[in-house]
């Protein structure tokens, strides 16, 4: 009884938030409520006894969306998006897409014949989970992982311009590093270094 | 681990609260004697308490503009995610909820502080409290990755991530002996998490408070001793995790946990008075560069003895 109160409360505020999503103003204020609706969803998928997975969505989505807001004000087009904007473009077309989208999955909810439940829950959920969902794939994955990781570090590599050696001299012997800004980060000062 | 009773509820804040006053007393007899002893020990003890009164009777400043629904939602953030950090504290044996996922719980909770130092820093639109807030960002950015490490490397040992079955495994090794490397980065990412400390650049003085800048009156008082309670929480994780939780001779499982942690909290403390601020960049870079590639090989390291025995 408990439970499916607060499931229909948390299913609700999860909607209300990510409404506000595109009501408020604030670049700030958005991307907050969009973090509220996804910890309303984290708290349903509590409430499917999948702890796991639902306190991972909280970690997640709270680092997630505070790195977003750093970065969406840094990078708005009006200064530190302090200034009023709105999160949508083609508002027609954007409101019909999504109250489409919404009247499709809430009608195929109740259209669907949904299979009667066989068996109970496994003892634990989230392994079962996981096995169901990677298991026969489980070495596939793990070598995709290492691939991809390799593959970021690779990138980063290329893409930078400060090196090693353009901080710790050419013999690697410099017991400080020579950074233009203090911490590793920062340009290159071609005109200081002379021809390589 | 026994049923918890529901009066723990109850007891839990009160508990933490005890436990915060003496620290925050604690932290003002080494700053009075730091600063030559100014006044009875009772009087400098008792300070932080006329502090407590003098917020609660301050009017609160206003700043133009404000965000007045991310700053005050910010600034309540942090005491409640410290006490729900709690929950899981294994308080003698008992924890308020011994969940299966104890330790992601934990981790999940104290994340919330970023956000909740991000939005107190935006919240009254001023520049000095905006660049704590962007300060804490970079600083849980830095220490975030390591502190997992640590915490995975605990649970790994002990092959649950519940904080009870965690303790339980420590009956015979404290895990500090086989993980200092864990245990130290545990420490200082504590430290890092309640900005305190070396730490405390997002709040620091060079910004005239940062964060904290512009909060008077009852908002301060819940940031500020907010984030007194986030350390103290924060330090008493590591006993169940690092320090064998109840385990000790003679003495009851309770008062164990109890002395334990006031050792953390103590030697935290005392630690945050004899080192500087760290500058932010530097941390940074100590952070990616030696601190992840330790806890990385502390895990493997701990990893291979499970697998091995």
């Amino acid at each position: 009884m408990v439970t499916t109160v607060l499931f229909w409360v948390f299913g609700v505020a999860a909607v209300v938030f990510g409404f506000l999503v595109f009501r408020l103003d604030s670049m700030a204020q958005v991307t907050f409520a969009l973090l509220a609706s996804f910890l309303c969803v984290a708290a349903e998928v509590l409430l499917l006894g999948l702890g796991y997975l639902g306190l991972v969505i909280v970690l997640m989505m709270v680092m997630e969306m505070v790195i977003m807001a750093v970065f969406m004000i840094m990078y708005m087009m009006n200064p530190a998006g302090l200034m009023p904007m709105a999160m949508y473009h083609n508002k027609a077309g954007a409101m019909s897409i999504s109250v489409g989208t919404f009247v499709v999955l809430g009608a195929g909810i109740f259209l669907v014949d949904w299979p009667e439940r066989a068996g109970g829950p496994p003892a634990e959920p989230t392994v079962a989970l996981g096995t169901a969902l990677m298991g026969p794939q489980m070495l596939t994955m793990m070598t995709l992982g290492l691939v991809l990781f390799a593959t970021i570090v690779a990138t980063v590599m290329l893409s930078t311009q400060r090196g090693r050696y353009d901080r710790f001299g050419d013999d690697l012997r410099a017991r400080r590093p020579e950074d233009p800004v203090p911490g590793g980060v920062g340009p290159q000062r071609t005109e200081m270094r002379g021809p390589r | 681990m026994t049923e918890t009773p529901l009066w723990s509820v109850l007891v839990l804040p009160v508990v933490l609260a005890v436990i915060t006053v003496g620290t925050i007393a604690f932290d003002a007899v080494l700053a009075a004697r730091a600063a030559g002893a100014v006044g009875a020990p009772s009087q400098v003890a008792t300070a932080p308490l006329r502090e407590v009164a003098r917020l609660l009777v301050t009017q609160r400043r206003t700043t133009v503009t404000a965000d007045g629904v991310l700053w005050r939602v910010g600034v309540l953030t942090v005491p409640v995610a410290a006490l729900l950090a709690a929950l899981v504290l294994p308080l003698g044996g008992a924890a308020v909820a011994d969940l299966d996922v104890g330790v992601v719980w934990f981790n999940a909770m104290e994340i919330l502080a970023w956000a909740a130092v991000w939005t107190a820093g935006w919240g009254p639109n001023a520049p000095l409290s905006l660049v704590g807030g962007y300060r804490f960002v970079a600083q849980g950015l830095a220490y975030e990755l390591p502190h997992m490490f640590a915490l995975i490397t605990a649970a790994t040992a002990a092959g649950t991530l519940r904080v009870g079955g965690i303790v339980e495994a420590q009956s015979g090794v404290w895990f500090v002996v086989w993980m200092p490397v864990a245990f130290v980065v545990y420490l200082l990412s504590a430290m890092a998490m309640a900005f305190w400390g070396p730490f405390d650049a997002p709040v620091g003085r060079d910004l005239a408070g940062g964060a904290a800048g512009e909060l008077s009156g009852v908002d301060r008082l819940v940031f500020l001793g907010g984030r007194w309670l986030l350390l103290v929480v924060a330090a008493a994780m590591a006993v169940p995790l690092f320090l064998g939780g109840s385990h000790g001779p003679v003495l009851p499982p309770w008062l164990w946990t109890l002395v334990k942690t006031a050792a953390v909290l103590a030697g935290l403390v005392w630690l945050a008075r004899r080192f500087p601020t760290v500058r932010m960049e530097r941390f940074a870079e100590f952070a990616w560069v030696v601190l992840v590639p330790l806890t990385v090989l502390q895990a493997l390291v701990v990893s291979v003895a499970v697998l091995a025995w």
